[in-house]
């Protein structure tokens, strides 16, 4: 199948928890939120991603791989076991659901980079640069393989179908995470491809977005000055690695990148006092093609929490609510509530301004 | 006397019904078409360039200025022009020259892009309720940030923002130097770019001291005649550039001629009053890129690293290797001016069929410093033939960061793109020194109409970004995502980086 498929146009719903305290929860709780935004989904697309559901193997990354051919699977493979130590190959867990007739070939790898440098690919680099280098490779080129997950003990499981029938395909009640991302999708065009549905990731960055990128254009070129392929044509890739080229390679911190991405009107900025003022200009000047324009809210999990950020003008719906030490966001009110409902704040955060939450350490 | 058997362009013409004598046309015209016969007035058509000054100002719409009905046989291989300039060069042994930019009807890639807009799945944004950002950085950009843990718990920028020139939306006017047009028209730009929070460049004839006080909104331009450069001149703008060529005539030098140097361009230029003001067609201190980079530091050394330095090239075959070299070289800036790009004066064989269009420059260019991870080294500005806020967003949607304006501001103050710049005889005081013309160029009053154009383009270019649903220029810059071509080939497609209409 080529990936070369048109932009991703689409409406869709989301759902974000995290508990500070790490415990962990079964995703059924998220299954049941998602499944209530039924207008936000049209069994298009539907995706989980969970942090903290593979303790056994946290220091390992896990590839979560799906494969449109044998032939694909064996070439991959073939490249894995030149570079890797693989711990463990094993098949994705998976249900049979009335609904989902056909899926992909899809497995799952516990690996790190061969320790001895000298014996894998592009041995200067440190295993986080060849991990992303793998996934470009293989994602761009082994035609009809795509890894879909590639963190530590964090996990992707999406595809084809209703999100009810996305979760007891991948038997996601079985697993438990201290963070949860959930996505239900209304594309506009119907690409009918697993690969296209969210969460979208890099390393333990995933990413669920309702909207569109209108700045894609230049998202994806800028992100392409700094090596990523972007080869999926859906805007949403560009999100995830923005935030991997802004807070792992540049090292800037969660709240800085999301300024960058959505960041503050020059009038704002121009009323700051001077030190204030003199970074927040740096910041556009800098990150200007980094600037995601367009109507979006977007969760975005990573190995030590979860962000939830809106465009500049909110033109997509984004809530928030907490309780204990759990903090909620969805794309509707509903949604928490139907999962938590006597929250003991719940509010919608303005235009540009994140909810950062990070666990707790 | 011989007479000239070159055919006069247009044929002027007087209602003689209609006239009341007033003389006014005899006054107004530059090129002394009309004279005063005792009861009526005169005309000498060979000498009219139709600048339309007459017309305008002819109080009873008396006066037509018409193409000359009379033409050369019709020939589709031998045009009106290829047969007129054979007449006049067998008269004068010269080389024509012409001003303004080419008229020649290579394809204007402009007319075959069209740019996208939002319909149902991204809303599209109105400018009039939303805030929609034009603000534009012109200079090096690193290609990270750093920042530190301040006292407060707050992040602290870290690094050095090296200098860069802010422009409130994303034009500059194109370098236009004192001596090739009026000290008015300058003035009238430099009020104009401080007004709009934007820059005006000196181009190569020094700086005049009634332009000083604008020294925020100036680039100073060094060419290779170095006219009026010296510490102070480097110092007195907000950026410099080093102009190697230009899109109208890229490889060759300027001639400003003698009688175009009176006493105020010649102490403007540095040079003595009535000679002619030579600029070498290469500057004669840079014969390769190492030149060119010492050239670069020797003026960031004289400007104490505080200002952009800018390096002007026109657009020709080897662009893109071209503009990556001076990146590499240095340049904070790299200004590209197309094949289309405006003169005061340049050999028409010259300006016509030498160089490339803008529009595969800028594609290129962008590109290339992509390619080579540099993007970030140097803004692009693009020059060449600008006509309207869709030209500059196509321009900036293939990868300029700003826009540069030289035809479009003159013919806010009169100019009619007559091309006749090179005489010195320009009706509206424009591309002339003789007092009595430039005299009529009020810069107050046109400085108006010029900040009134470029508002109207601000305008229309947030209303562009608002059909395409993102609230800054940023977010266009270099998005060719968001263009499409129409009746191009796949080759022109793939050079601009575009797709074609219906993909
Ligand atoms: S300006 Fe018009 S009315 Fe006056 S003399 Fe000339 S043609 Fe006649
Ligand atoms: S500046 Fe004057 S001479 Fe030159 S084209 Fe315009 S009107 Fe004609």
């Amino acid at each position: 199948m080529s990936h070369n498929f048109q932009k991703d146009i689409s409406g869709c719903g989301l759902i974000g928890i995290i508990n500070k305290d790490r415990t962990r929860i079964s995703g059924s709780f998220v299954t049941k939120s998602l499944c209530l935004m039924r207008d936000r989904g049209n069994g298009l697309g539907a995706g989980y991603a969970a942090y903290g559901v593979y303790p056994k193997y946290k220091d390992l990354y896990a590839f979560h791989i799906m494969y449109d051919e044998p032939s694909a699977q064996r070439d991959t493979e073939e490249y894995l076991k030149k570079n890797y130590y693989i711990e463990k190959k094993e098949p994705m867990p998976t249900a049979p659901v009335e609904g989902i007739k056909i899926h992909p070939i899809l497995y799952r790898y516990f690996v790190k980079p061969l320790s001895e440098k000298a014996e894998r690919e592009s041995a200067e680099l440190e295993d986080d640069d060849f991990v992303v280098k793998t996934v470009m490779k293989i994602n761009s080129e082994i035609d009809g393989a795509y890894v879909f997950s590639s963190g530590k003990d964090m996990a992707v499981f999406k595809g084809v179908g209703m999100p009810g029938e996305i979760a007891r395909f991948f038997r996601i009640d079985e697993y438990e995470g201290y963070i949860w991302t959930g996505h239900t999708r209304f594309p506009t065009n119907t690409p009918g491809w697993w690969g296209g549905a969210h969460p979208f990731t890099l390393l333990d960055w995933s990413i669920v977005h309702n909207g569109e990128i209108s700045s894609y254009g230049i998202n994806k070129r800028y992100l392409e000055m700094y090596g990523y392929k972007l080869t999926l044509l859906t805007d949403t890739e560009v999100v995830a690695y923005l935030f991997d080229l802004l807070v792992r390679r540049h090292g800037l911190d969660v709240l800085t990148a999301c300024t960058a991405l959505a960041a503050p009107f020059w009038k704002n900025v121009d009323t700051m006092h001077d030190e204030e003022k003199e970074a927040m200009t740096a910041l556009r000047v800098i990150y200007g093609s980094a600037l995601l324009n367009g109507p979006f809210s977007i969760l975005f999990g990573h190995k030590n929490g979860l962000v939830g950020f809106n465009d500049r003008i909110k033109l997509r719906p984004l809530v928030a609510a907490t309780k204990g030490k759990t903090v909620y966001m969805a794309s509707e009110e509903s949604a928490i509530r139907e999962i938590c409902p006597s929250p003991e704040k719940i509010w919608s955060p303005r235009a540009g301004e994140p909810v950062i939450v990070e666990l707790e350490s | 006397m011989f007479r000239s058997l070159v055919l006069p362009e247009f044929l002027a013409k007087i209602d003689q019904v209609k006239c009341i004598r007033c003389k006014r046309c005899i006054q107004n015209c530059g090129w002394s078409v009309y004279s005063w016969s005792g009861d009526k007035v005169l005309i000498d058509t060979f000498k009219c360039v139709k600048c339309l000054r007459c017309y305008h100002y002819c109080p009873e719409e008396a006066i037509a200025i018409l193409d000359n009905p009379v033409r050369y046989r019709n020939n589709a291989n031998w045009g009106f022009y290829n047969i007129r300039n054979i007449k006049k060069q067998a008269e004068t042994g010269g080389i024509p020259l012409t001003g303004m930019g080419s008229d020649m009807p290579y394809p204007v890639l402009f007319d075959s892009l069209l740019i996208d807009a939002c319909q149902v799945t991204n809303p599209s944004i109105d400018p009039l309720r939303e805030p929609m950002e034009l603000r534009t950085y012109l200079g090096k950009k690193p290609a990270k940030l750093e920042f530190e843990k301040g006292k407060d718990g707050k992040q602290k920028l870290k690094t050095k923002m090296p200098p860069q020139i802010k422009l409130e939306m994303p034009f500059i006017f194109a370098p236009m130097s004192y001596g090739s047009i009026s000290l008015n028209a300058q003035k009238t730009l430099a009020i104009a770019a401080k007004e709009l929070g934007i820059v005006m460049n000196t181009g190569e004839g020094g700086l005049h001291e009634d332009i000083y006080p604008y020294r925020d909104n100036i680039i100073v331009q060094v060419a290779s005649g170095r006219f009026g450069v010296n510490p102070d001149y480097l110092n007195a703008g907000v950026g410099v550039e080093i102009k190697i060529g230009q899109g109208a005539k890229p490889g060759i030098g300027g001639h400003l001629p003698g009688e175009k140097i009176p006493l105020d361009v010649a102490k403007t230029r540095m040079i003595p009053i009535g000679t002619d003001a030579l600029s070498p067609a290469p500057q004669h201190d840079i014969y390769s890129i190492e030149d060119l980079r010492q050239l670069i530091f020797a003026i960031k050394e004289a400007t104490d690293y505080a200002k952009p330095v800018s390096v002007k090239i026109a657009a020709v075959h080897n662009v893109a290797a071209i503009a990556s070299g001076i990146v590499r070289a240095g340049a904070d800036i790299v200004y590209i001016d197309g094949f289309r790009g405006g003169t005061g004066a340049a050999p028409s064989i010259i300006r016509d069929h030498l160089g490339i269009p803008i529009e595969h420059a800028i594609a290129a260019v962008d590109d290339r410093l992509r390619q080579e991870g540099i993007r970030n080294e140097a803004s692009i500005i693009a020059a060449g033939g600008i006509r309207s806020s869709a030209d500059a967003a196509k321009v900036i949607a293939l990868g300029a960061d700003a826009v540069a304006l030289g035809t479009s501001a003159l013919i806010t103050m009169g100019c009619t793109v007559c091309g006749k710049c090179y005489t010195g005889n320009c009706s509206w005081g424009i591309t002339t020194q003789k007092p009595e013309l430039t005299v009529r160029l009020d810069p107050e009053v046109y400085s108006e109409r010029l900040i009134n154009m470029i508002h109207a383009w601000s305008h229309e270019l947030k209303e562009i970004l608002g059909a395409l649903g993102i609230n800054a220029v940023e977010s266009l810059r270099g998005s060719r995502e968001r263009l499409r071509g129409v009746g191009l080939d796949a080759q022109t497609l793939d050079i601009l980086g575009i797709k074609p209409a219906g993909r």
